[in-house]
């Protein structure tokens, strides 16, 4: 290490298995200030914090947890890269902490001896180490270390114990020039890799390992003495080893591979000599990929030998107990079964009481703003656009941040693996994993939450998969909707074959359909944009722990407060352009004349029918609100809407939802829903010359439900509001995607704009599908 | 050929190979499932699909067609 190296900030990787108590050792050991973003191109988050150790200050890395460094994708290769030293947005790493679950050290050290093949500095932390000796289980970790050649500190990251020690381990390796350690591949392997090498790289030394510290250096640009200039890319040995072991032909197919002369290798050659490699080491006992895992998992024996000292009988650990009840086939279906439902209803009952705290906030503050501004477009602006905007989605903030609770309490103790587990089968009929149940179901919640724990999905087109249907799932923000509609049109008190009521099986119907088109999209998306192999399910079940409210805390807030932030910024920017098209142009003058023609159109209307008939009560009872002072303010803001932009909007796409059986008025109302559907009913309501009713409230309900049985084509008395139609406006709000804040979070989970346009384009056609043959065929069947 | 499919739960075994070659089998070798080893069926799922092994002190759950790959000796 040079001196300049030595000033800069030191950089230290954390790489471990899944399950390791990884998050909780980076939390410990860097505090909750993390900078969080994405590495370009790829979906892997870029966490970095900073340790403070005596003198010193390290940067600390956190990688996502992996099994193996074996890259299959770009996700995996960014990882590869990184500890390489070969990634453009990272310096080679100082020096890499691996984390391993002293339990169930034999497979960890698989990962242990990929990374000490890397030749950088390496310290391993042994977590969990009182779990292990309540296994039974004692290890030697001095002679462990001198084994490895490398400091191996036992610590329990929960309890913060041993973290001294694991920072001191740390700064003296990172002063310490490594020694190349020995390859536990075989002879055979060792040689083909070395001629692979010659052919990328021109003259290497024939035998023994290669010191990869120089090269790496080179590559890095830093004082070291380079042996070729930094332009030249060195491909470096463990990715040749890489190469040969690649029979998915990830690597060779990703163009990543240059020769020294920055040329990327000729295909065809590179492929025909890993052929001829590949028979060769078959045909002398050495299978390729298989050499990998019997090469590594004999050194790991080898290690542990004499070193881990474990109870002959496999201890039936108490985690197996609970796990034969949980994954029973009765009991487990009920507990699995009670769970979700617990989960579901926790959401609603212990939400709601938050939500309407939180909408009385909100309410409190636009009468606020009404009282001292003065009227005008400013705080109307600041009333209906911003706090109006914002509040309808902040007001699901309670739910969504109850939902990252109870993921992140399924994710720690063990469960979440469980439910995969116990879902598999059913998933895989429609073309999913297991491991995509939770995710869907929190996502007849909301949706945010669901696609934020898809992250749990490794396969990149499962993930993206389940994705793009979760905003199927009818979430929360629809049940208003439905609730208003089926209110208002489907008859109450009628009972399908006498017990199932008419209201209630419409109202599963509408959920029935969002998961109905959600398999079919996905067997879709599956056999066409996102086709490929089926991804092996093989998965680790952890034992089962204790949740720590620690690290539940901190992912709730973590998630929660990424949800903010993000959405946050194109939420406002979406509440003012909405609330500008509806507002814009405001023209008193112009609204006033609209109002008094209306008057007169009414006054018209009236005389058609009977003085007893019920259509004329109506519009007689409406008549008279042109009189009354605070009436007449409902219905200007109806007229001032009606006149906006977004009415104007309503009125130009109407030829394209006239066969919807829609009239402008709930084109309009449909249109300004895209932001957020839960404004739809509030919008409804203005239309309709209700004002700003409160629709929580029974009577603002009934209000809208008779305004909505009553309203009629312009000019005609033909109602809008039938059956079909407002089925098919349910069928609509079930299957199109109205909610900017599910987009961005679907472009920060994927890290691409194509796939929130791609969900909202798709949603739409098939909204507009649905809504259309629902409509078309209801009036057709009631015709 | 006994593979690990057709293990019955309670069962016990040692893996002699795993065949084909493609991104399941890496994984399936990336696990511990190596030539040699010990694994033991603790459970299925109420589906009947996937199963749950104990190899190598921890526990690991896979789908009947994946296990299909490996071969097993039975023991006793």
């Amino acid at each position: 290490m040079s001196t300049a190296a030595a000033q800069a900030t030191l950089t230290v990787a954390l790489v471990g298995n899944p399950n390791t108590g990884k998050s909780t050792l980076f939390t410990a050991l860097a505090g909750v200030r993390q900078r969080v973003g994405n590495y370009p191109g790829v979906t892997v988050e870029k966490k970095i914090g900073h340790v403070q150790h005596a003198r010193h200050r390290w940067a600390l890395v956190d990688l996502p947890g992996t099994y193996s460094l074996a890259p299959h994708s770009p996700d995996e290769m960014v990882v590869v890269d990184i500890l390489l030293g070969r990634h453009s947005d990272m310096p080679l790493c100082d020096a890499i902490l691996c984390i391993v679950d002293a339990s169930n050290l034999e497979r960890n050290l698989y990962l242990v001896s990929q990374v000490l093949e890397l030749g950088l500095p390496t310290v391993i932390a042994l977590n969990m180490i009182d779990i292990a000796k309540a296994r039974g289980l004692t290890i030697d970790t001095a002679q462990l270390s001198h084994r490895l050649g490398i400091p191996v500190v036992p610590l329990q990251a929960n309890k913060r114990r041993g973290l001294n020690e694991l920072k001191a381990a740390l700064a003296q390796m990172i002063e310490r020039q490594t020694s190349p350690q020995k390859s536990p591949f075989p002879q055979p392997f060792r040689d083909e890799v070395s001629q692979l090498e010659s052919l990328l790289n021109g003259n290497q030394e024939r035998d023994a390992v290669q010191p990869t510290d120089n090269v790496l250096h080179a590559i890095n640009g830093s004082a070291a003495p380079p042996t070729q200039s930094a332009a030249d890319s060195i491909v470096p040995r463990y990715l040749v080893e890489r190469l040969l072991l690649d029979t998915s032909g990830y690597l060779e197919q990703s163009g990543l591979i240059y020769t020294r002369s920055g040329q990327r290798i000729d295909s065809v050659q590179l492929q025909q000599h890993l052929q001829a490699a590949r028979a060769r080491l078959s045909a002398a006992g050495f299978p390729v990929p298989a050499v990998e895992a019997m090469a590594r998992y004999q050194w790991a024996g080898r290690q542990l030998e004499g070193i881990v000292r474990r109870p002959t009988e496999r201890l039936k650990t108490n985690s197996d107990t609970i796990d034969r009840i949980l994954t029973h086939r009765l009991w487990g279906t009920v507990v699995f079964a009670a769970m979700m439902l617990l989960l579901f209803s926790s959401v609603f009952i212990f939400a709601k009481p938050l939500m309407n705290w939180i909408q009385a906030g909100v309410d409190f503050i636009a009468a606020t703003i009404k009282d001292t501004l003065a009227d005008g477009a400013f705080r109307s602006l600041l009333d209906d656009g911003i706090i109006g905007g914002v509040g309808s989605v902040i007001v699901f903030l309670p739910q969504i941040l109850i939902l990252f609770m109870f993921i992140a309490i399924l994710e720690d103790c063990g469960y979440m693996a469980r439910a995969a587990y116990l879902m598999d089968k059913m998933m895989v009929r429609v073309g999913l994993s297991g491991k995509s149940f939770i995710p869907l179901l929190s996502s007849f919640a909301c949706a945010i939450p669901g696609i934020m724990a898809t992250r749990v999905i490794e396969n990149r087109r499962d993930r993206l998969t389940t994705i793009m249907v979760a905003p199927l799932m009818s979430c929360s923000a629809r049940l208003p909707v439905y609730t208003l509609l089926i209110g208002a049109f489907i008859p109450a008190g009628k009972y399908i074959v006498g017990v199932l009521p008419l209201q209630g099986l419409t109202l599963f119907v509408m959920y029935l359909v969002g998961i109905v088109a959600a398999v079919v999209v996905a067997l879709i998306l599956k056999r066409t944009l996102l086709r490929g192999a089926t991804p092996p399910f093989v998965m680790e079940l952890p034992p089962y722990k204790f949740p720590s409210p620690a690290l539940v805390l901190h992912r709730m807030v973590e998630r929660g407060w990424a949800f903010v932030c993000r959405a946050g910024t194109l939420i406002v920017a979406v509440a003012i352009v909405v609330w500008a098209l509806l507002y814009y142009p405001h023209n008193p003058a112009a609204v006033e004349e609209s109002l008094q023609r209306d008057q007169a159109a009414l006054t018209a209307q009236l005389e058609q029918f009977p003085a007893d008939n019920m259509h004329r009560k109506f519009l007689e009872a409406e008549l008279a609100r042109y009189s009354t002072p605070d009436q007449r303010e409902q219905l200007l803001a109806g007229a001032y809407q009606r006149q906006s932009i977004l009415g104007q909007m309503g009125r130009w796409i109407e030829p394209a939802v006239r066969p919807l059986g829609w009239d402008w008025r709930v084109g309009c109302a449909a249109i300004a829903s895209f932001p957020a559907r839960e404004v739809v009913l509030g919008t409804l309501g203005v239309i309709y010359n209700l004002g700003n009713v409160d629709l929580e409230a029974n009577e603002g309900q009934t209000q809208l439900q008779t305004q909505l049985r009553n309203a009629t084509w312009d000019g005609s008395l033909r109602p809008v509001f039938t059956v079909p139609m407002a089925l098919g406006l349910m069928v609509f709000f079930a299957l199109c995607a109205q909610c900017a804040a599910t987009l961005v979070i679907i472009k920060r989970e994927t890290n691409s704009w194509r796939w929130p346009v791609f969900t909202f384009g798709y949603m739409t056609v098939l909204a507009y599908l649905g809504a259309l043959a629902t409509y078309q065929i209801g009036t057709w069947l009631t015709g | 050929m006994t593979t690990l499919a057709q293990l019955s739960v309670g069962a016990s075994g040692r893996v002699v190979r795993v065949n084909q070659i493609d991104e399941v089998s890496a994984r399936l070798l990336e696990m511990g499932l190596t030539p040699g080893v010990d694994v033991e069926v603790l459970g299925a799922a109420p589906l009947g699909d996937p199963i749950e092994l104990a190899l190598r002190g921890y526990r690991l759950s896979l789908r009947r067609s994946e296990a299909a790959r490996v071969e097993v000796e039975p023991s006793r």
